[in-house]
C-alpha cells in the first residue's frame, strides 16, 4: 500500500469516534500494536529530541524498504509515533521524504502539531524524515 | 471555606478569561506558578495607556511624554512601597526574573576572581542556575550546591558547612516552582552575610503570594516578573541594595543610560537607568503597578490564608487517588503540587487534564536537577492562585481519574 492510501485507512477508522475520548483510547490501543524497538537501540543517541516524554526511533532498510521501530515510555506519545510509523514503515525511502503529513489534522490530533515545545510529534516527523534522507543518499 | 474573608465568586469576574471554555469544557486554569491570569484591572490600564498617553519616556518636553514618564516613575514608588525598598533607585525595571539574574550574574564578572565560590540551591529553576554557570566560566569561580532532602528542603547544616570566605555569592529562590517550598530565606541571608557573601533571592514563585520586606530581609537582590502577580509579561522588577547597583557596571549599553557620550569616552547615568538602557516596556511597567495595586486590595495575608486553605484541600483530595505521589512535601510551602500516578508518565495525565479543560504543567518545570534527585522523568503540577476555588480542585481529581482509568 502506498502512503497515502494508509493514511486514508487511519482517517476512515478514526472518523468512527464521536468524541475524542473515543479517539485517545483508539490512539492508546494502536500504541500497544506499535513494532517495538530493540531494547539495544534503546539509547540517548536514539530519542527524539523535543518530547517530553522521551521516544526512540530504530530504522532499517530491507530491500529498497525503509522499516521503522519504536518504543516510548508515554502511551499517548506511543500511540503517536505508533500512527506515525504505520504510514511510513515499509516505505521507500524517497516516497517518506516526499509524504506529507496533513492525515494528522484530519483524525483530530492537530494539537500535537503546535509548535509548543511540550509535545514532539513534529520532531517525530523531522526524525522518520531524517532517516530516509540518510538511507536515500545510501541508495543513490 | 468559612474562614475566609475572601469574596473567591467577586474576584473570578475580575478575570475575563476564567469564563472562557477550552475543548468545549470550562477552563480549570491550575498552571499559575507558569503565569497568572490578569483581572480587567489591569487590561484596562493597557489599554488605557495605548489609547490616551502613549509616549516615550524621560526625555520628551510634550505633555504625552510627561504624563507617560509621571504614570511610569510611579509605578516604580508603587513597586518600591510594595517591596519596602529604601530607595526608588534600588527598583530596577526588567523584562522579568531571568532579566534580573543575568544583569547581577554579568555584573560580578569583573568583581569575581579564579577560585571564589559560589553557591545555589538544589531546588532552582534553569534561570537561576545557567546564568551563574556562565559567569563560573568566565570567570573561573567555583559553582556549589546546596542540597535538598527528600521532602524537597534544603540541608541547612550542609549550608554552613559550603559557606567560607571564599563565598562570593548565595543565590536561592523564595519558592521553588517545581515544588512549592518556602526557603529560609531569612537564614540564609543572614548566614551569607556573616560570611561576607552577597545574596540574590529569586522571588518570581514568592512574589505572587508573599508580601518579601527588602529591608526587614536585608538581602541584596531580588528578582520578580509581574506576569506571576496578575501583571502582564515582559516586565519584572530587580531589586538592588544601591551600595551593590553602584558597584556592578551596566548590563547594556544604549540610550537612556548615559550621562555624557563622546567617541572618546561615555559616563554612566545615575541610578536606576544606569540598567535601563533603551526604551523599556512602559506600558508593561504602568500595569504592573495596578497589579499590585489589585493584589493588594485583596491583601497579601487574606490571599495566604486562602491558598493555604485551598492547598490543604487538594493535597488531602489529591491523595484520596490510589498510586499518587506528591513531589514537595516541606512543612512550609505554597500552593503548588507536584505529584506522578504510579506508571503512568506525567505528559499522559497533562494532555488528558487539557481535553477536559484542566490546565496543568507537565515536564520537568525547567529544574532537571530536581527530577533527577527523584529520579523521574517529571511531573504533573497544579499550581493554584487565589481565584481557584474548592470545586476546581473537585475538577481535577475527577479529571485525574478519569485518565487514570484510560491510561491503566
Amino acid at each position: 500500500m502506498e502512503i497515502k492510501e494508509i493514511q486514508q485507512d487511519i482517517v476512515d477508522e478514526f472518523s468512527m469516534f464521536e468524541d475524542w475520548m473515543q479517539r485517545y483510547e483508539y490512539m492508546i490501543e494502536l500504541g500497544k500494536s506499535l513494532p517495538l524497538i530493540n531494547e539495544k537501540y534503546k539509547t540517548d543517541d536514539n530519542i527524539i529530541k523535543g518530547c517530553q516524554s522521551r521516544v526512540w526511533v530504530h530504522a532499517e532498510l530491507e530491500a529498497d524498504k525503509l522499516v521503522f521501530t519504536a518504543d516510548s515510555d508515554a502511551i499517548i506519545t506511543k500511540g503517536i509515533i505508533a500512527i506515525l510509523i504505520r504510514s511510513f514503515s515499509n516505505q521507500r525511502p524517497q516516497d517518506i521524504i516526499d509524504a506529507d503529513t496533513k492525515f494528522i489534522d484530519e483524525i483530530g490530533l492537530k494539537e500535537h502539531l503546535s509548535p509548543n515545545r511540550a509535545n514532539g510529534l513534529v520532531s517525530m516527523i523531522k526524525q522518520l524524515k531524517l532517516y530516509a534522507v540518510a538511507y536515500q543518499t545510501q541508495l543513490n | 471555606m468559612e474562614t475566609t474573608t475572601l469574596d473567591i465568586q467577586k474576584i473570578r469576574i475580575d478575570f475575563p478569561i476564567l469564563s472562557r471554555k477550552v475543548n468545549g469544557k470550562p477552563l480549570v486554569y491550575l498552571d499559575n506558578a507558569a503565569t497568572s491570569q490578569t483581572p480587567q484591572q489591569v487590561i484596562d490600564a493597557i489599554v488605557d495607556y495605548y489609547s490616551n498617553y502613549n509616549a516615550n519616556i524621560h526625555r520628551g518636553v510634550h505633555a504625552l511624554s510627561q504624563e507617560a514618564t509621571d504614570k511610569y516613575e510611579a509605578a516604580r514608588h508603587k513597586i518600591q512601597k510594595h517591596f519596602n525598598a529604601a530607595k526608588s533607585h534600588e527598583i530596577i525595571f526588567t523584562s522579568g526574573t531571568t532579566h534580573g539574574i543575568n544583569m547581577v550574574a554579568s555584573g560580578f564578572s569583573t568583581l569575581l576572581k579564579k577560585g571564589d565560590e559560589l553557591l545555589v540551591s538544589a531546588m532552582e529553576h534553569h534561570s537561576n542556575i545557567v546564568p551563574w554557570q556562565m559567569l563560573a566560566e568566565r570567570t573561573g569561580a567555583i559553582l556549589k550546591v546546596i542540597p535538598m532532602n527528600i521532602e524537597g528542603e534544603l540541608m541547612m547544616d550542609a549550608y554552613d558547612k559550603l559557606l567560607s570566605n571564599k563565598t562570593r555569592l548565595v543565590f536561592c529562590n523564595h519558592i521553588s516552582n517545581a515544588l512549592g517550598t518556602i526557603n529560609p530565606i531569612e537564614e540564609i541571608i543572614e548566614k551569607a552575610h556573616s560570611a561576607g557573601a552577597a545574596v540574590l533571592i529569586d522571588g518570581a514563585q514568592a512574589a505572587p503570594h508573599i508580601k518579601a520586606d527588602m529591608q526587614q530581609l536585608d538581602v541584596d537582590f531580588y528578582t520578580v516578573s509581574a506576569h506571576k502577580m496578575c501583571g502582564p509579561t515582559g516586565v519584572g522588577m530587580l531589586y538592588g541594595k544601591e551600595e551593590w547597583l553602584n558597584k556592578l557596571p551596566p548590563y547594556q549599553g544604549g540610550g537612556e543610560m548615559i550621562a555624557e557620550v563622546t567617541f572618546e569616552k561615555t559616563t554612566y547615568a545615575d541610578l536606576p537607568h544606569k540598567f535601563e538602557a533603551g526604551t523599556p516596556n512602559i506600558c508593561g511597567g504602568i500595569a504592573f503597578g495596578t497589579a499590585l495595586d489589585y493584589m493588594n486590595n485583596i491583601g497579601f495575608d487574606a490571599i495566604a490564608a486562602y491558598e493555604h486553605e485551598l492547598l490543604q484541600y487538594a493535597t488531602r483530595r489529591l491523595l484520596e487517588i490510589e498510586g499518587l505521589k506528591i513531589y514537595g512535601t516541606a512543612k512550609s510551602k505554597t500552593s503548588v503540587l507536584s505529584f506522578n500516578i504510579e506508571g503512568i508518565h506525567p505528559y499522559d495525565i497533562g494532555t488528558i487534564l487539557d481535553k477536559l479543560g484542566i490546565a496543568v504543567r507537565t515536564g520537568h518545570h525547567c529544574a532537571q536537577p530536581i527530577m533527577d534527585f527523584y529520579k523521574i522523568p517529571g511531573t504533573v503540577r497544579a499550581s493554584f492562585c487565589f481565584y481557584n476555588t474548592e470545586e476546581e480542585v473537585d475538577v481535577l481529581v475527577s479529571g485525574v481519574r478519569r485518565a487514570v482509568a484510560m491510561l491503566q
